[in-house]
């Protein structure tokens, strides 16, 4: 039976972690490589590494952090922040990453989703989008506005027609974040994410609210998520992805254990 | 041991060579290079996306020497797209022959209300005395990605269930083929490639 994914997350800013799932008893708990490997190891499906380095030097860094994250990787690592070229995707692939996330620069320019797609395969490619709940709409929630840089600044679209057209271009995921729910720890935008998750046929990725084991739950159920992003597991009361993913299953949520 | 791993540009090789460089394999890559497949000891075939890409094994000349290769008993062993390609083909490409190694052919997934494509961890049922999957237990979850699959014949060493059961995993003498990613299927995913480096024929 295919399984929920439990995603765990890394901002890394310069190299270094700055925001994400933390252990108490890492001595170094700024190092990338070192973090996504323990995460692995302790039952994450697959690691997501968010670069917030907005910098030409910065991707320099970024790529030497891949790599050596990738190194002794055995699943699926997916990497994202500034990703605004076919070729910079490129070089992201070539340092080791299975997937890219793109945000930003495929609102500014939808036909970088069929570009990367086209070299590297739809499963290589996730659509990032940010949205907010829009009071104003007739549907609030299927016509939640979708928001680019960091959720600074409206894109003039809608999470449910950017979703699918993010499909039909050739999006091999959607890693959907709710900007309501971001670090509220109430739990996820349950509806946001099963509007989306009807609208497509491609994996929906929950991101944004957790604060208890049982909003896991909720997202997986009523949410209709196919994965969530564990942003900061400690919140959570659990000690690894796998301790979160044994709740699941008692809770009655396929996932993949042992592992 | 060397291994000849073929990039037929359908999609990105580093994670194979990485877990087969991490599993003490010499892994050398070719494009275009017919020698290197004559001379190969062992073969890999990765890929993801499109089955047409293959067509490219056609253009380049790989082709009949890969089906030599595997006539002298050389161990091949396809990934994904590069397990779909043993077929005859695929309906993702009606037009693009595949080896035809196995003479069925490979399909989409029918609308049954589940998502389409297969992203994710999903468990192997072990069908028979499987070489490739020596030390798997039944249940082991591997990770796949694909749209196509291959249906379940005398040749299948494991199956798995989405939407209905399906190969993922093939093999015939020294041909073997997954249709899941061993590279990104953490200790299960390294044991078997590990079995692949270590087969020989008896």
């Amino acid at each position: 039976m295919l399984t929920k994914r439990i995603i765990a997350c890394l901002d890394v800013h310069g190299g270094r972690v700055v925001k994400g799932v933390q252990f108490v008893d890492v001595v170094d708990a700024g190092d990338p490589a070192a973090l996504a490997a323990r995460h692995a190891r302790e039952g994450a499906d697959e690691i997501v590494l968010l670069d917030i380095t907005a910098t030409h030097e910065g991707r320099q860094t970024l790529l030497d952090t891949v790599r050596r994250t990738a190194l002794e990787l055995f699943v699926p690592f997916c990497v994202g922040g500034g990703i605004r070229s076919a070729s910079d995707a490129a070089q992201v692939f070539e340092a080791g990453a299975d997937k890219v996330s793109v945000n930003s620069a495929a609102l500014a320019d939808p036909s970088l989703i069929d570009a990367i797609g086209r070299s590297f395969g739809a499963q290589a490619v996730v659509v990032a989008i940010d949205a907010r709940r829009d009071s104003a709409a007739s549907d609030p929630v299927r016509d939640a506005q979708v928001f680019v840089q960091g959720g600074r600044r409206p894109a003039g679209r809608r999470v449910v027609e950017w979703a699918r057209e993010a499909e039909a271009r050739g999006a091999g995921e959607i890693l959907l974040t709710s900007m309501d729910s971001d670090g509220m720890r109430t739990g996820f935008d349950c509806e946001l994410t099963a509007a989306v998750s009807a609208a497509v046929s491609i994996p929906v990725i929950a991101s944004g609210g957790a604060g208890t084991v049982d909003h896991f739950v909720d997202v997986f159920g009523r949410g209709k998520a196919d994965a969530a992003l564990a942003a900061s597991i400690f919140h959570f009361g659990v000690s690894s992805a796998r301790a979160l993913k044994e709740h699941l299953q008692d809770a009655g949520i396929s996932v993949r254990l042992p592992c | 041991m060397r291994v000849t791993v073929i990039d037929y540009k359908a999609g990105n090789l580093t994670s194979v060579l990485k877990a087969l460089r991490h599993l003490g394999a010499e892994a050398e890559v070719t494009e275009d290079d017919l020698s290197m497949v004559q001379k190969a000891e062992r073969i890999v075939l990765p890929g993801v996306g499109h089955f047409s890409a293959t067509a490219r094994l056609d253009s380049t000349g790989l082709t009949p020497e890969i089906r030599a290769a595997i006539a002298r008993g050389v161990p091949f062993l396809g990934i994904c797209v590069g397990m779909q390609w043993l077929y005859a083909g695929s309906n993702e490409a009606p037009r693009q022959a595949g080896l035809g190694h196995f003479s069925e052919s490979c399909t989409r997934f029918p609308e049954a209300g589940e998502k389409v494509p297969h992203v994710g961890w999903n468990s192997l049922d072990m069908s028979a005395n499987s070489r490739l999957l020596t030390g798997v237990e039944p249940g082991e979850f591997v990770y796949f990605t694909h749209s196509f699959k291959a249906p379940v014949t005398q040749d299948t060493a494991a199956t798995t269930l989405y939407v209905e059961p399906f190969a993922s995993s093939v093999e015939r003498g020294n041909v073997f083929g997954v249709q899941f990613h061993p590279e990104k299927s953490s200790e299960t995913g390294l044991r078997i490639l590990r079995n692949f480096l270590a087969w020989e024929r008896s």
